[in-house]
């Protein structure tokens, strides 16, 4: 029923939750910095490199989002352990 | 220059029943500091910022801070 | 509308099954200044602050839920495979007793969470004082719980989350100067 994780999946995720870390804290920056051109391009850029780990993670992985922010495979693959305080 | 931890002499009683702590310290982080961030900052790379749990070292507040606990 | 993401927003690793540093840890679940207080606290104060700083309580409160998350796993890590004997020592027997293993939004006493611990003043200087003071006060609660703590892998965690308050507070003193309407004049230093 569980399946074991490989390290491959521990790397990519973390690769994934770093840029998104750096997302977080330009969204926040920018919040009180609306003008600072560097940062948005900073921000565009990261944006870019997520969308491509997100692909890559869910193609392996399955999906990251829900309400059609990403795509299932079948069967429905949404529901499939591990929920990301089990792994 | 600023340092992230404090430090000061409590007074000691002579009827204080446990052990007098001669030193005690409180946190001074450094966004007590830097007021509006300046733009263009010195910048971790993504694995060091998720880290650190910042985007910039001048914010990294290291803890327990060296010297913090003793004596 | 919110959208969740199946990830934790940081790694999150615990080296032992520890219910007694569960018990601490809940502070920060369902505390004063735990992580559900602030995330509804900037949620809230958001419908009546000025436009300028709307953005930033939106994402800031939801960063708080992937905070929440992560505390939630923390205690789930730590009192998982907890027998209740284990429970029991850890001062855990009450919580044991109403809801086995099961998370609740109380505190570390196991005083259930209240919407009087957050503030909405409608006062956007009121509001934002009081969200910083708010950071400040669970930045000084994850310091409280390191100092208890001898779990290397779990303080990693607790030591981005305390680093998240600051960075917090930080953003919350710039939008009370975006306010103040005097950014021209900041000097940086």
């Amino acid at each position: 029923m569980s399946r074991t994780l490989p390290p491959e999946y521990y790397e990519l995720l973390e690769e994934l939750q770093a840029v998104d870390f750096v997302l977080v804290e330009l969204t926040l920056y920018l919040d009180t910095h609306p003008n600072d051109y560097n940062a948005i391009q900073q921000f565009n850029h990261f944006a870019k490199q997520s969308k491509q780990l997100r692909k890559q993670y869910e193609e392996l992985y399955g999906p990251l989002m829900q309400y059609g922010k990403s795509y299932s495979g079948y069967p429905w693959n949404w529901d499939d352990a591990p929920w990301p305080w089990q792994v | 220059m600023f340092t992230q931890v404090k430090y000061w002499n409590p007074y000691i009683g002579p009827f204080d029943p446990c052990p007098p702590m001669r030193v005690k310290s409180y946190q001074t982080p450094p966004n007590l500091y830097i007021g509006f961030q300046p733009p263009n900052m010195e910048q971790y790379s993504p694995r060091q910022a998720l880290h650190c749990g910042t985007l910039w070292p001048a914010f990294y507040s290291p803890y327990p801070s060296d010297g913090r606990e003793e004596e | 509308m919110w959208n969740y993401e199946k990830k934790l927003q940081y790694p999150v690793r615990v080296s032992t099954c520890n219910p007694r540093l569960a018990k601490f840890l809940i502070e920060q679940y369902g505390g004063a200044d735990g992580e559900l207080a602030a995330a509804l606290r900037y949620l809230n104060q958001r419908y009546s602050i000025p436009d300028k700083v709307i953005g930033l309580l939106t994402d800031i409160g939801t960063e708080e839920f992937a905070h929440l998350e992560m505390i939630a796993t923390m205690v789930y890590k730590l009192t998982k495979d907890a027998t209740p004997e284990q429970m029991k020592e850890a001062g855990l027997g009450a919580h044991y007793a109403t809801h086995d293993k099961a998370l609740f939004y109380h505190n570390a006493a196991g005083v259930p969470w209240t919407a009087s611990y957050i503030q909405a003043k409608g006062d956007p200087i009121a509001d934002l004082y009081e969200d910083i003071a708010a950071e400040e006060k669970a930045r000084a609660t994850y310091q409280w719980i390191i100092n208890m703590s001898d779990d290397p892998d779990l303080n990693d965690g607790l030591k981005f989350l305390r680093e998240r308050e600051i960075i917090h507070s930080q953003r919350f003193r710039e939008a009370v100067e975006i306010l103040k309407e005097e950014r021209d004049k900041q000097i940086y230093f």
